[in-house]
């Protein structure tokens, strides 16, 4: 059981420069979305939503038939599927490929399932040259970090700070201008691409009816991995399966818009096996990786399942303010923000990082902006119920019990009700809010230290509610 | 021992509530496509809005010796290369000083590619909608010379602007039945990475022209 990681959020929450950079980036998303959405700029996009939902649901309802007619489109169109259980397993079909092949260099396009597998620490370690090469995760990369936003994983990093691990770790001129820094990138990671055996994506979507996955981005640095190297690895959760290519018409509306307020993105990709004979470029080999890693465990609740519909454009994130306070390093795992709190404890199982589910105001912004509608407040309630229950299988939480039963025995007995919050008025008048706080010790016990942490009950009013209502109905029978 | 292909698919139907693999499964949502009637010049008129939104630039050609003069001043002697479109050679781009055919060796194309200032392309579609490009990789188009060089050139016949995408998956409901490859193409490489600040040409084109014949 970890704890909540208290000093790192306070830390963040203090710090000016970051609070600004993670509020004005999310901001700038949340007015590009919202603008992106309106009536004259796409038709029926509440349409569109539902039948997103509709048709992830129906898909995850019937995996297992979506997965094998992937498969064999795929295998149809030349590609080879592998199968993996659990991370390990993803990173030794890397490993063995790369051995076998004599891949001495990867080229990498964003996918936030090969950071779930640590995919990168384990290539570096056989001694592979293996490269980020999208802008924000390539600058992560130098810098050893991890993604702060599944969009936009460089969000909380100023130019400033770009420019000092450029000079540092390029060792080229310092330049502090984003288009120049832009341009040294592309500089670098050009001979990259050029020199790689073997280019690793990810897929925004699995497509059954065609065996093809499909990429959506804005750099080029996917179209460059997928087309650059003599080797392609798409490497995918189970879940990204959809049944059919005229589906991507409703699921390419509603990603873009709601991930960075693009009608399309810059260029989608729709690819299905090596390149084929008669065309002139393209990989000569194609492998698709289905990496299962704690899904079907999470496919087993009928209820919660609708967490695995989740197609990452992070619109939960921007819109989320516990996210926009505490940023993205202070959530246990690669996935952040409202989804990162529904999907991180059913894949580690609840007790893990038991605070994650509780730390949520349950606004429901999440749920309102979410494209394909997974109610994420629902299953955060229903994760909080399953962690209490699993603590109290512990033993634990036997003093909050007890608090609520006394709680519930007064609430339903309301001249007891009556007779303590009397007490409570004559005993603490005019205490100014910290009433509960200045109770003896023993009343501060672990049911309410936590609560009392940060906040009081309001001081009991002189006179109660209800016996003001009692002398308005006297005055008015008088009259 | 099982595979893990069986061991996942085992898990999934267990999960599910299954015992075994089932036919083709009911209550799958209907396809939403909706086509609109847009007449031919609002198309135009609403793909040149939308990619020029994007910072893209679009030309209409009255005739493919238009075509060919707009690319020519473009390029203004700059090297380029094409890809093998037939229709490129119907616009007679191929006799423009300096101007290279892709050809179909892939090691010589991707030295073109790398190395040239521009790639010149036709395109399978245009989508209105959204200013997008649509192409779908084949002996006439390598994937790498709408790529590789900083400036995208691409002449399209005004009859292969579509609508949307609505359009394009109702004329290819499976794609992937033509060619490895299709991709969309909507505007100049971008990022906003760094600070959310918007830059052109990170690893694709900085730089894209269509030129409507």
């Amino acid at each position: 059981m970890n704890p909540i990681p208290v000093e790192a959020i306070q830390k963040a929450v203090g710090d000016s420069r970051l609070q600004a950079a993670i509020y004005s980036s999310t901001g700038r998303l949340m007015e590009k979305r919202a603008h992106s959405i309106e009536p004259e700029e796409i038709d029926d996009f509440q349409g569109l939503r539902t039948q997103a939902n509709a048709l992830k649901k129906h898909a995850i309802d019937n995996l297992d038939y979506y997965l094998e007619q992937l498969e064999q489109n795929v295998i149809a169109r030349g590609g080879k599927v592998i199968w993996c259980r659990d991370a390990d397993e993803a990173v030794q079909f890397v490993l063995n490929l790369s051995k076998e092949k004599g891949v001495k260099r990867i080229v990498k396009s964003k996918s936030m399932t090969t950071e779930e597998i640590d995919l990168n620490e384990h290539l570096e370690h056989e001694k592979i040259d293996v490269v980020e090469t999208d802008l924000g995760e390539y600058i992560l990369q130098l810098a050893h970090e991890k993604p702060y936003h599944i969009v936009a994983p460089a969000l909380h990093k100023t130019r400033y700070d770009v420019a000092d691990l450029f000079t540092e770790t390029l060792h080229v001129a310092r330049e502090e201008e984003p288009e120049k820094q832009t341009q040294i990138a592309r500089r670098v990671l050009r001979e990259k691409f050029l020199t790689a055996e073997l280019g690793i994506t990810g897929a925004n979507f699995l497509i059954a009816d065609s065996g093809a996955i499909v990429l959506v981005e804005n750099e080029g640095n996917a179209r460059l991995s997928s087309s650059a190297p003599r080797i392609q690895i798409a490497m995918a959760g189970i879940e990204k399966v959809i049944p059919r290519a005229q589906d991507l018409a409703t699921f390419l509306k509603v990603l873009g818009r709601s991930a960075t307020g693009q009608p399309l993105t810059v260029y989608t990709s729709f690819l299905s096996g090596p390149r084929r004979s008669g065309e002139i470029d393209g990989p000569e080999e194609f492998y698709l990786v289905l990496l299962d890693n704690g899904r079907t465990r999470l496919l087993a609740d009928e209820n919660k399942r609708q967490s695995l519909y989740c197609i990452r454009c992070g619109a939960c994130l921007n819109h989320c303010p516990v996210y926009r306070k505490i940023g993205g390093h202070n959530y246990p795992w690669v996935y952040s923000g409202p989804i990162g709190a529904i999907i991180s404890p059913q894949f580690h199982g609840v007790t893990k990082d038991p605070w994650l589910p509780f730390a949520s105001s349950l606004c429901g912004a999440c749920a309102e902006v979410c494209p394909v509608k997974i109610d994420i407040p629902k299953v955060l309630l229903e994760l909080r119920a399953d962690i209490t229950l699993a603590k109290r299988r512990e033993g634990a939480g036997k003093w909050e019990r007890f608090a609520f039963k006394v709680f519930s025995y007064v609430m339903q007995r309301p001249k007891l009700y009556e007779m303590g919050s009397a007490m409570a008025a004559a005993v603490f008048p005019g205490s100014q809010g910290k009433w509960v706080r200045s109770l003896p010790g023993l009343l501060q016990g672990p049911p309410i230290k936590g609560w009392l942490s940060k906040r009081d009950l309001p001081p009991p009013a002189e006179r109660s509610f209800r016996a003001l209502w009692r002398e308005r109905q006297r005055s008015k029978g008088a009259a | 021992m099982a595979t893990a292909r069986d061991e996942i698919l085992g898990r999934i139907r267990t999960s599910l509530g299954r015992t075994g693999a089932t036919g083709t499964p009911g209550g799958l949502p209907p396809v939403r496509l909706h086509i609109p009637e847009v007449p031919l010049e609002p198309r135009i008129q609403r793909f040149r809005a939308a990619l020029e939104k994007l910072n893209g630039k679009v030309f209409r050609a009255n005739s493919r010796d238009d075509a060919r003069a707009y690319v020519e001043s473009l390029l203004n002697g700059r090297p380029a290369v094409t890809s093998n479109a037939p229709f490129l050679n119907e616009c007679g781009i191929g006799t423009i000083a300096n101007v290279r055919a892709g050809g179909a060796d892939r090691e010589a194309l991707r030295g073109m590619c790398a190395t040239l200032d521009a790639g010149i392309s036709s395109a399978d579609y245009a989508l209105s909608d959204t200013g997008s490009l649509v192409m779908i990789a084949s002996h006439d188009e390598a994937r790498l010379v709408s790529l590789l060089p900083p400036l995208h050139i691409a002449l399209v016949p005004l009859d292969r602007l579509l609508t949307g995408l609505d359009e394009l998956y109702t004329l290819l409901p499976v794609p992937s039945d033509r060619s490895s490859s299709m991709v969309f193409i909507t505007g100049p490489s971008r990022t906003a990475d760094i600070e959310q600040i918007l830059v052109r040409g990170v690893h694709g084109p900085g730089e894209i022209h269509v030129v409507l014949v």
